[in-house]
């Protein structure tokens, strides 16, 4: 027992002595730092591990495959944040150290974490790409110049899945007197689509029934009674993690056919259908990238970081999340390239890199050279959207894969872009900002 | 020869009674006091402020809040998070829907709503023992942050249900940088660690261990125990009411209701334990190790294997990060399961003896 | 009223389901006093294994079964050896917070081994409305969970003849009554507790099995735990039958609560005091508030053992 004691005293003066030399080693200079907020275990370890996979991979393929952006090499640290915003913050923090250049951009893919960040990022001059989470009316980058929820955001997502329902229905018009229920995850997230839905069931003149799951969801029996009971036509799902699974399986166990069901993009990866076996097959879910392996980026990447033995999960690759991370690794580095055109060929600081994002002109051209063809949807980024898209597409599990069921769309953009400007305004006189848009 | 009490008479009882009886002890607090309000800020780096210090200093205070109720008055409870909600968020609504008032009146409000939501969930305490209590507990762990979120009034109506703290300004000093949020939550930790140092001396405090020790015992000998139950629940609410506020106001900024889960209660019950069930001054180590540990675990785990270049699969150091951080709190348990503050201890009669150990 | 009767069922048909995991629990509790709190990462750690086996080996069900059995088994044997004998004597909160530390490990383990990814567990039974009692009765009684009920009844009824005919029962018996008692009549303490992790590790796997088959197998299993806890607060820690009757008591109030209160609750609200608000979701804390209210009635649950403090 006393050696044990003395290797335990041993152990805290060793820590004691480790965390006097914290934050540890820098990185090497000459290179554009990308800091990586991470996450590979806990409750979404399964999400985390997709999206950063592919965000790395795309990495390794760009290093690999063009020497980098314009010859400068890239070089990031993933730091693991376990889903939580205390530790999110210290990674953030452990991050921004690392480099002269700082981080290049965030990716909380956390909109916990995204909200604890926020006012530091401003202050630190750290772009934050929140892509398809995080702050809604951050869109305003008049209000936000440091947010981009880069693609599409929750309100796109609600009223394009509501338009999505008008077609299969024959037209907005038929929507009249039908009813569609929300089932979300009773939290910030699934709080997000209710006033832009219910906008929308006043408007189109649908019956709206918000039923919420409390958290973690793996039990959702009187849920799913009640839409039973309720015999709506649609059942629009805004799930997280194992909830989505749950909810596919206890439509089937009550007997709700899956066709009737259009999940958001966070409720439609591989993950969440796999789980629910059978029982997913038919189910909708908005996405904002297309998932499969049949694009020339997906090739070189396996070509090239894969078949050196660089790469990480083999079995992720072309997953819907892996796809996700990917488009965001591949937004960072072009958002890089384009602050590179103005700031020279030399790893540029985090407020460059805000200018590269804010100019960010991706067009089907664009997309087709850097071989994301179809997957994405043309990217035009401005002060006034730090969206840049607002566009989303359907996909249908067939039982083994998400197939693209529908051409890409945009939701009712006038309402959406209505109710952000009431929201950042709001947000600006809370906190004294004055809006406007740098030059 | 370092650390030795004879020879320190007492000559009056102010001097027998006073907090550190021990002149050591009086100096080695000062001397760390001083350090942490000048020294500190001197060398450290705005990371070790944001990332390092800052949650340290606020887990150490809600780990204290707890500790005085379960290391002092012996009721566990898994309902810290909860508490340290309603704290944050009363802090929030006092000095959004109250115009004028100083924040740390906003601050102390808030751990006065604390602890009075925690005397209510304490009330249960005077039928309910041991692990059945704890387990109640989780009532208030999963009711609260419920509440929070499903009342929009609290957050200001906000669409996500998330708060946005106000900024931190007393008598027009803004405490906006790192270091000056580190220094206001230095003094006020500093503070109301006195305080409970004072508190478990005092009266209450001797009521608090009787009823801990044996209750049947305690109110044979005519302590009430309803009154010294109820009273700890308060306090210790209070102090973990003050610990959320700070914890939206100086640390994060802006929280929500979800992040005050589970999973933050265990591990303010993990920092007491390891640092010390019943011990002022364990709170605050235990504090450290645990806020420290996986930070520590990560960045030796990173450098090593960027310095040997072994390619792991993704994600294996941080699933390695988690057994590794499992094994060292059994281990630790096992090795010294009173915690860190027991090895201080020992430390200290080893310096009694020190340089000729016998 | 056909819908109360199918929520009833439902809630109940789902307590059972809680019950499963709060069994793991009682078993321990009875046997060393530890609240194992590991319980949830050893039910993701068994359906891990279980489906990790099925996918390297190509293992049948039954294949893979006795494989993860004997995992389990072993990891019985460790834990005692491991945690539990260091910590004998040692408070309960302690014992407490070294199965949180168990827990962790057990999780990053599961995960190191069989990675992260999201599995399908097919027991080969889909969750689906039994056609007949539709048809006839337009009552929703799934497959799925009456075959559960069914496993769970047969697990009890193995558990209670283990407990009551067999010599190591009554041995567990015994120690659960008075560790020193035993100790005393020359029962093994250390073997018989690496028997009871054994068992509970089994219980753990049939859990795992039928929580993995609905929810997939994947982290957010180690959550089922947490419903667990208001069962047994509800039936007491020391008894197998509390268990049970507690799963069903949660289940079914908590559905009935679900499907009922808030819309009464709300109505309320609207009608004397004109606040409007959807109180939906109380499902999260409602087993542990009836499970509070219900101690404050009876502090050692509905089966638990009455304590006599002396000074």
């Amino acid at each position: 027992m006393q050696t044990w004691k003395r290797t335990l005293i041993g152990l805290v003066a060793g820590l004691a002595a480790a965390a006097s030399t914290l934050p540890a080693s820098a990185q090497q200079a000459g290179t554009q730092f990308i800091g990586i907020t991470g996450y590979r275990v806990g409750p979404y370890g399964a999400n985390g591990a997709a999206f950063f996979g592919g965000f790395t991979d795309y990495l390794a393929m760009i290093n690999e495959r063009d020497g980098g952006v314009n010859g400068v090499k890239l070089s990031w640290e993933e730091c693991e944040t376990e889903y939580n915003n205390a530790k999110g913050v210290e990674c953030y923090e452990r991050l921004k150290t690392k480099s002269a250049t700082g981080p290049t951009a965030i990716h909380p893919m956390s909109t916990g974490i995204t909200y604890a960040i926020l006012d530091k990022a401003v202050t630190d001059k750290i772009p934050l790409i929140t892509l398809g989470y995080g702050r809604t009316d951050a869109t305003d980058g008049r209000v936000f110049p440091w947010v981009f929820p880069i693609l599409s955001n929750y309100w796109d997502a609600a009223t394009g899945i509501v338009k999505f329902i008008g077609e299969k229905e024959g037209g907005a018009a038929n929507l009249k007197g039908k009813k569609i229920v929300l089932l979300y995850h009773d939290s910030a997230y699934g709080k997000e689509p209710h006033p832009v839905l219910e906008a929308e069931a006043k408007k189109l003149g649908f019956e709206l029934k918000m039923i919420p799951v409390p958290h973690p969801g793996n039990e959702q029996q009187s849920q799913w009674l009640q839409i039973r009971q309720y015999q709506p036509n649609w059942v629009i799902l805004w799930g997280w993690g194992v909830m989505s699974a749950t909810a596919l399986q206890t439509a089937q166990k009550v007997g709700f056919p899956r066709e009737k069901m259009v999940g958001n993009w966070w409720a439609g990866s591989e993950i969440d259908t796999v789980a629910a076996g059978p029982a997913a097959t038919g189910y909708y879910a908005a996405s904002l990238n297309l998932a499969g392996k049949g694009f020339p980026v997906v090739k070189d990447i396996e070509d090239k970081v894969y078949a050196k033995g660089k790469g990480g999960d083999a079995k992720l690759v072309g997953t819907v999340l892996w796809n996700r991370g990917m488009a965001a690794a591949m937004i960072t580095v072009e958002a890089v390239r384009k602050a590179q055109e103005k700031y020279g060929k030399k790893p540029v600081s985090g407020e460059q890199v805000r200018w590269g994002i804010e100019n960010l002109k991706l067009d089907a051209g664009r997309m087709k050279a850097l071989g994301f063809n179809t997957m994405l949807p043309p990217l035009e980024v401005s002060c006034q959207d730090h969206g840049g898209s607002g566009q989303v597409r359907f996909q249908q599990w067939t039982g083994t894969e998400w197939k693209s069921a529908s051409d890409w769309m945009r939701g009712d953009s006038v309402l959406v872009r209505k109710m952000i400007e009431e929201s950042a305004a709001k947000y600006a006189a809370e906190k004294g900002i004055k809006p406007g848009c740098a030059s | 020869m370092l650390y030795r009490e004879s020879g320190q008479f007492k000559t009056s009882y102010a001097a027998d009674q006073q907090l550190f009886p021990i002149l050591q002890d009086r100096a080695a607090v000062l001397a760390l006091l001083a350090f942490a309000l000048v020294g500190v800020p001197l060398v450290a780096t705005d990371y070790w402020f944001t990332a390092i210090l800052m949650p340290f200093l606020v887990f150490s205070l809600a780990t204290l809040g707890l500790n005085i109720l379960t290391g002092y008055a012996g009721q566990l409870s898994l309902g810290t998070a909860a508490f340290m909600a309603v704290g944050a968020v009363a802090a929030y609504n006092f000095q959004l829907r109250v115009p004028g008032i100083p924040i740390l009146v906003s601050f102390m409000l808030g751990g006065l709503s604390a602890a009075a939501v925690g005397v209510l969930f304490g009330l249960p305490s005077l039928r309910i023992k041991g692990f059945y209590l704890a387990v109640a507990t989780l009532a208030a762990q999963f009711f609260i942050p419920w509440l929070l979120v499903k009342v929009s009034w609290f957050s200001n109506h906000s669409a996500s249900g998330v708060i946005t703290a106000q900024p931190v300004v007393i008598a027009g000093f803004a405490f906006d940088t790192p270091v000056r949020k580190y220094l206001l939550v230095l003094v006020i930790v500093a503070v109301m660690a006195l305080a409970a140092k004072n508190m478990v001396r005092s009266r209450v405090g001797r009521a608090w261990m009787a009823v801990r020790d044996m209750d049947v015992a305690a109110s044979v000998i005519g302590i009430r125990i309803m009154q010294t139950k109820l009273i700890a629940f308060a306090v210790s609410s209070f102090y973990c009411g003050v610990a959320g506020a700070l914890y939206a106001f100086a640390y994060l900024g802006s929280v929500e209701p979800d992040g005050f889960n589970l999973d933050l209660s265990f591990r303010i019950l993990f920092m007491v334990i390891i640092g010390g069930v019943g011990s002022i001054l364990g709170s605050f180590l235990g504090a450290a190790f645990i806020t420290l540990l996986p930070i520590l675990l990560e960045v030796i785990l990173t450098d090593v294997t960027a310095m040997t270049g072994i390619a792991l699969p993704p994600g294996f150091i941080s699933m390695a990060q988690l057994v590794v951080f499992g094994a060292l709190i059994i281990f630790f348990l096992i090795v010294e399961p009173h915690g860190l503050a027991r090895l201080w201890q020992i430390g200290k009669e080893k310096l009694r003896l020190w340089p000729f150990p016998h | 009223m056909n819908f109360f009767f199918e929520v009833l069922i439902g809630g109940l048909l789902a307590g059972v389901m809680y019950s499963l995991v709060a069994l793991g629990f009682v078993l321990i509790y009875k046997a060393s006093g530890v609240f194992n709190f590991a319980q949830g990462a050893m039910v993701f750690l068994a359906a891990l294994t279980f489906v990790g086996l099925q996918e390297k080996f190509g293992l049948p069900l039954w294949g893979a079964f006795p494989l993860t059995l004997g995992v389990m088994v072993l990891l019985g044997i460790g834990i005692e050896r491991v945690v539990l004998r260091p910590l004998v004597n040692q408070p309960q909160i302690t014992l407490f917070m070294a199965t949180i530390g168990l827990a962790f490990f057990l999780e990053g383990i599961a995960q190191i081994v069989w990675g992260t990814d999201v599995r399908r567990l097919d027991l080969g039974l889909q969750d689906e409305p039994i056609e007949s009692i539709m048809t006839n009765f337009n009552l929703l009684v799934s497959k799925f969970d009456l075959a559960a009920a069914f496993v769970a009844g047969v697990l009890v009824a193995v558990l209670a003849v283990f407990f009551n005919k067999t010599r190591i029962g009554r041995a567990l018996r015994a120690v659960a009554d008075d560790h020193q008692a035993a100790l005393a009549v020359g029962i093994p303490l250390k073997q018989i507790w690496a028997i009871v992790w054994s068992v509970a590790g089994f219980v753990a796997l049939v859990a795992g099995l039928l929580w993995g088959a609905r929810n997939g197998v994947q982290f957010a299993l180690t959550f089922v735990a947490l419903k667990a806890l208001p069962v047994l607060i509800l039936g007491g820690f020391e008894s197998v039958l509390g268990a049970i009757v507690g799963g069903l008591i949660v289940g079914a109030s908590e559905k009935l609560a679900e499907v009922y209160l808030p819309a009464l609750m709300s109505e309320f609200l609207l009608k004397h005091y004109d606040i409007s608000i959807n109180l939906a979701g109380i499902e999260g804390w409602f087993a542990y508030m009836l499970a509070l209210v219900f101690l404050l009635v009876r502090p050692e649950g509905l089966f638990g053992e009455r304590h006599i403090d002396r000074v």
